[in-house]
Parts: C-alpha cells; structure tokens; sequence
C-alpha cells in the first residue's frame, strides 16, 4: 500500500473534487494513509509530475515492452537516495539533485533514461512550502530532461528521525545496441577526459552551510549528462569507460578505473579544470579539489585515437564547454593513479581513508 | 584569490632549483634538513619537491603535526570527556580518526557521543550559547598557530559569563620540542625549514637560541612549493658560507617579534605545564599549555572525570626514530602493512600531515616501479 496513490484515492479519485493541502507544516496525518496523505499527494506530487503513466493511479507504474524494446536490447536500472544539507543551495537544490543524480547513473552507462520513481521520506514539522518547492523543481529538472515520474511512495517520520527530507529516486533507462560501457574495459593508451572544470558542487555546499563565514560566487554543478553522453556515443560507440564523478570526486573515479581495469593511469594537473575560486576555497581548508563531489561531471575514456574527435564533440556540446584531455591510461603500475604535478615531479592520487565532507548530495 | 598560484610558479622554481643544484654542488656533502612543521611536510609530498631536489639533500620530516603527536592516553580522556551525556564535544574533524587505546571519536560519535564538528573554536562558544542545559567541551589542540584562538575563545566566555563552556586542552610549544630534538645525541642535521603559521605568532626571535647554542641555521619559511625551494636554497647558502642564522623567507606574514596580540592572549590563559607526553617523542618538560587558574572555570580537566592514563606507544612503532629522521617511514616493519591511514598505529600515519601518511599517500610506489612507468609514459 505504499504507492503514491493509496486504496482509498484509487477509489475515489474520479468521485470527488481534487485534494488540496491547507496545512503550513507537514504533520504525521500526512503519513497515515487517510484522507490528508491523499491530498499531499494529489496536491503536490500528482499535479506537478502530471504525466499519462502516474495519471492511471495504480500502485504501479506499467509500461508497454514492444515500445522499449525497439529502442535498445538492454535496460540500465540504478537507485540512489539523496540526503544533502541543506536542501536548497547555490546553483541547485535537493529536488533537482535528485532528478539529475539517478539520470547521471543511467546515462553513464550509455542508457537513454525513461522513467524515474520519487519516493521521498518527510520529517515531522517540514513547511509544506517548502516540499512543494522541492517537488517543483524535481518536475522542472524531469521535463528538461525528457524523463517522466512514474511511481512513487510518501513517509511522514516524527520529527528528528530524519533531517528536512530525504528523497530516493530510482531510474529505468535503455541502453542502445552495441554500447558497451564498463569500467573494466580500460586499455593502456586509452585517453581520459572530463567535460568541465572539477569540485564546484562540493564547494558551493561548503559554502551554503554558511559555517566558515566564506562568501564566494560558486555554484554548484549539478545538471543532467545523458544528452553529452548520446552526443558522446554518435561520434564515438566505441567509448571504453564513462562514469560521473559524484562523491569522492575525480580522484576516486580514477581510482576505481585503474582497479577495475588492471591499468595505471597518469592524469597532469595542469591540463585539470577547476575554478580559481574553488582552488582558493580549498587552499584555505585544506581540501583537495580532486576530492571535491560533482554532480555533472563526467569522466570518459576513450582510445586514443578517437580523443581528440570526441573532445571537440563534447566542446560543442553546452555541458561540456570546458572539457579537457587530462591524462592517459598505461599498463603499469596496475591499480594506481598518478598525478603529475606543475612543477613535473609526480605523485600518487590515492582513494580517501574517509570522507572529505559528510552529506553533500 | 590569485594570490595561491604566485608562490607555485613552475618557472620560477626552475630558476631557484638551479642555484639550488649549483650550491649543493659546491657544498659536495650529504644534507639533513628537516622541516619542523606537518603542513611543510604536507607541501613537500603533495607537490614532490623531494624528486626536484639533487639526491644529496635529504629531507626530514619532523614533529610539527599537533594531531599526530596527540598521545593515546590524552585521546582516550577525551573520548571520555565526550561520552558523558550531558556533553556535547566539540572539535576539528583532523581528531576524529585519531585512534586512542581502543576506539576513536568517530566510532565514539556513532556509538552514540555528541560529537560535531567546528571549524573555530568560536563556533563551539556559539552551540553552548545555543545548548544552556548542555556542556560544551572544545577539543583545543595545535602549536601557537591554534593557541591564541582558544585564548580569545575563553577570554570571550568570560566576559559573556558562559558557564556551560570549557576546554580540553592539549596545546603544544614548538619551541621545547625543538630543543629535546636537538639535545638528542643521534640526531644529525644541518638545518632546519621553521614552522610559518607559528611564526606568524611568536616571531623569529624565539629560535636564536637554534643558531646560538646548537650552531644549526634555521629558515622561518611559507608553504608554497616555492617558499619551501627558496627556504632550503637560503639554508643552503648559510652552509656554504657556514653561517647558523635565524633568516625568514617568510616575511610577507611574519614579523621578528611575532603577533603582540596573539601573544598577549595566549600568555592571559595559558600557562605552561611541567610536561607533555608527545605521541613518538615521549615526555617533554614544559612543552604543553594549560588552563591558568583564574580560568579555572573553562578548564573540562577540572570540570569532568576521565581515566586520565599514559599509555605507552605501540612497540612495534617507529614513529620516534622516523621524527628524528634516524628512519624512513618505509624503514619500519608496520608501514603500509598493519599500519595505514585507516588503522593507524602510529603517530606519523595518523594525520595527512604525518610523515609515514603522506609517504604512504602520494609516493609509496617503490623507485624501481616508478622508473619503469616513467619510461613508459
């Protein structure tokens, strides 16, 4: 019984006149399954995330096969849940995070994303207000996108059991024929390359926590990838390895690369995009910017030969306007990335022992 | 902020290394130089000044890291100190990993401690002014770079009359910790790269006694690879023309005398200890800050109970002969093995700025294989 849409709004959603919110804070009645959870619901999720699927109200979202089928041979299926603090923040906010998070997992994969779930936990207390500016923004971000929300599921916890919100979305994507993308398929000599300058998001919730009294114009990235990755693929099925760098940021992608594929890899520093304030935000805190988290930064791998076609593509494209060659992939020493620093000596880019920043998407 | 690449200017540090190379040429020995301080050490590593460095000059990497040198038993107390329910601990995130005997504060934190992380000292006066029905315990700790701002935090809780803020203190002195360096009969340097942020404190004046009584040359120095390059070219210079000076490469921030104000601060709330037991290095006399009685009320020793012990060094550690440069951090058995950023065992791996943690971080990959991929590449 945990759809979107309850027994009781199945049955009587056509009877009777569209269910609205009046309440200011979001209570636990909002969570019971009674009459106030079918008006959150019809209210706030129905009417934003309009679309012919969730319109059936079942306890399901159901798709036609034939449709999907002939637009590839394989699904890409990912969850993720997104807990960041504070919820809204420069550049973005939870809602849009949320949308662009699962679409970024899908889309790495060479997947052309379809439909997303929202299932979204609430604490006890929340403005309703501001559920409704999250809920706003996850619709702006699934329309730009061309993803439709299907299904989804609403909590109400007592108060402190969960921070603001929390949201989990899960995605279905189709991934076309012939696309093999894979961390594991890495080769010596293959070339990497990122699609724009490193570290804002992490940086810009730094910032938004407004604990360190730093007042900086950096906003944080977030933005849907599955449109440079379809423009990726045209020029270039072939591409060995794709994946964003989310937590942990460029340095743990890396990492996860060259283990996955038995490789070493070499990347330079000064060939790394970031921001001259991002840099300055780091200096001061002691931070690494290849540590800092992304959320619309990819990391591509491609053989060398098709580098420099798939730079120019990736130029082109308006997520990808700062992209950059930024190392290449050896054969030794297997499982380690290397940084050569400006100054030509070089050192190894290892895996964080811990986080650098706790709740940041 | 374009102050940041000045300093990192690759073409300016191909001009100094040069005179670098043509000095250690003429001075035709091998070189000890340690740096004191962990953010020196930090820089070296990160930016691989090592690998720029004729092979005759060899780095040491000294003490200067507050974090790692925090002994077992003083992490162990505050570990205590923030399971009381009605504390809440405040401290800087570099502790929380810091192992004590048996757990450490994240652990402590999921066991169920109130533990948060701050940025200030300040900020831990603002949740005691937020929590009145709670006790809040900073975690003070660091050289004179962090000693004046607990100063000013505690000077701030008195004349606000905050009763339910104090300190755990754990302040340390560079300067006493240099001097047992160097009153160690094994210990064979040629000069000292000195700590910046603490200079930027207690001036330059402070280690004449370096120069004076131990006949070393010491340069107060920056943390930019290329401060750290004209600091070891200045060091250098003083050999070859066997000088043993105070000089400061660092003088866009530090004054001979120091920060007045800073100082005052420190010497209102502070008094110096009879000794501090160092993670490494052992019990060193009048190396620690403590509360001074007519701030009392601030002081959590006084205020909580906790175990209170000395916990010896874990014996298979190396950490001591690794600070006095009379080890490699590879020279020991346990590195990379049993000891490592995640469960470390002794001080040198426990904070990034510990010599053995950024060996281990950003060049562990051994000479032979490093050559082999550079020919590669």
């Amino acid at each position: 019984m945990s759809g979107f849409v309850t027994n009781n709004l199945e049955n009587s959603a056509q009877l009777r006149t569209k269910g609205v919110v009046r309440d200011t804070h979001i209570t636990l009645a909002h969570g019971s399954g009674g009459k106030a959870m079918g008006d959150l619901i019809e209210d706030i999720f129905v009417q934003h995330f309009d679309n012919p699927i969730l319109a059936q109200l079942e306890d399901q979202a159901t798709f036609d096969l034939t449709h999907l089928l002939q637009q590839g041979d394989r699904l890409a299926f990912t969850t993720d849940s997104y807990v960041v603090d504070p919820l809204f923040f420069p550049g973005s906010d939870i809602g849009e995070l949320a949308i662009n998070g699962t679409i970024n997992d899908l889309a790495v994969s060479g997947a052309k994303p379809l439909y997303l779930t929202c299932s979204v936990i609430l604490e006890e207390g929340l403005l309703v207000e501001t559920l409704r500016r999250v809920v706003n923004s996850m619709q702006t971000a699934a329309k730009k996108a061309g993803v439709q929300i299907v299904t989804g599921d609403t909590k109400v916890v007592h108060r402190g059991a969960v921070d603001k919100l929390f949201i989990n979305t899960t995605g279905i994507g189709i991934i076309p024929r012939g696309i093999h993308i894979s961390s594991r398929n890495i080769q010596p000599g293959d070339r990497i390359i990122v699609n724009g300058e490193l570290g804002d998001h992490g940086a810009a919730i730094l910032i938004a926590r407004g604990e360190l009294a730093l007042e900086t114009n950096i906003l944080s990235d977030c933005q849907p990838l599955h449109d440079l990755v379809r423009t990726i693929l045209a020029v270039c099925p072939q591409v060995h390895a794709m994946r964003d760098a989310t937590r942990g940021g460029l340095a743990t992608v890396l990492n996860e690369f060259a283990i996955a594929s038995a490789v070493g890899i070499r990347i330079e520093e000064q060939y790394i995009p970031v921001k001259e304030a991002v840099t300055g935000i780091c200096e001061i805190l002691g931070l690494d910017p290849l540590y800092l988290a992304n959320e619309g930064k990819i990391v591509v791998v491609v053989p060398s030969e098709s580098a420099d076609l798939v730079l120019s593509t990736m130029r082109s494209h308006p997520t990808g306007k700062s992209s950059a060659i930024i190392g290449e992939v050896t054969d030794s020493p297997s499982g380690i990335v290397l940084l050569k620093t400006a100054f030509g000596t070089e050192r190894i880019l290892d895996m964080l022992a811990g986080e650098q920043l706790p709740r940041i998407c | 902020m374009k102050y940041v690449d000045e300093f990192r200017a690759p073409e300016k540090a191909t001009a100094v290394l040069q005179e670098i190379k043509q000095l250690s040429q003429e001075i035709d020995r091998h070189l000890k130089i340690m740096e004191v301080c962990g953010g020196h050490t930090h820089a070296i590593f990160k930016y691989g000044i090592e690998e720029l460095l004729p092979e005759q000059i060899e780095l040491i990497h000294g003490p200067g890291c507050p974090v790692c040198i925090m002994p077992k038993g003083r992490l162990d107390d505050a570990i205590a100190i923030a399971q009381n329910p009605q504390v809440i601990f405040t401290t800087f995130g570099d502790t929380m990993r810091v192992p004590g005997s048996h757990t450490n504060l994240l652990q402590a934190k999921a066991q169920g401690a109130d533990i948060r992380i701050v940025y200030s000292p300040l900020d831990s006066l603002q949740i005691a002014k937020e929590n009145p029905t709670q006790e809040v315990v900073f975690f003070g700790l660091g050289f004179e770079t962090t000693a004046p701002s607990t100063a000013l935090t505690i000077l701030q809780a008195a004349a606000e009359n905050i009763t339910n803020f104090s300190m755990f203190c754990n302040h340390v002195l560079v300067i006493p910790a240099l001097r047992a360096l160097l009153d160690q009969d094994d210990l064979m340097l040629n000069g000292f790269i000195g700590p910046g942020h603490v200079s930027m404190v207690i001036g330059t004046d402070p280690y004449e006694f370096i120069s004076q009584q131990y006949d070393q040359p010491i340069v107060i120095s920056g943390f930019a690879p290329l401060d750290i390059l004209q600091s070891i070219w200045m060091l250098l210079k003083q050999i070859k023309e066997n000088r043993c000076q105070v000089e400061n490469q660092y003088s866009r921030l530090v004054a001979k005398t120091g920060n007045p104000i800073a100082l005052k601060a420190m010497n209102q709330v502070f008094d110096v200890c009879e000794t501090f037991a160092w993670r490494g290095l052992g019990e060193i006399p009048a190396s620690g800050l403590k509360i001074r009685t007519e701030y009392a009320q601030f002081d959590a020793e006084l205020k909580f109970s906790f175990p209170g012990f000395r916990v010896a060094d874990h014996k298979a550690c190396k950490c001591g002969e690794i600070l006095k440069g009379m080890l490699k951090p590879w020279e020991c058995k346990v590195f990379g093995t049993a000891c490592t950023p995640e469960t470390p065992i002794g001080a040198c791996m426990v904070s990034s700025e510990g010599a053995c943690a950024a060996y281990y971080k950003y060049g562990r990959l051994s000479k032979a294989e490093k050559s082999k991929f550079g020919n590669k590449g």
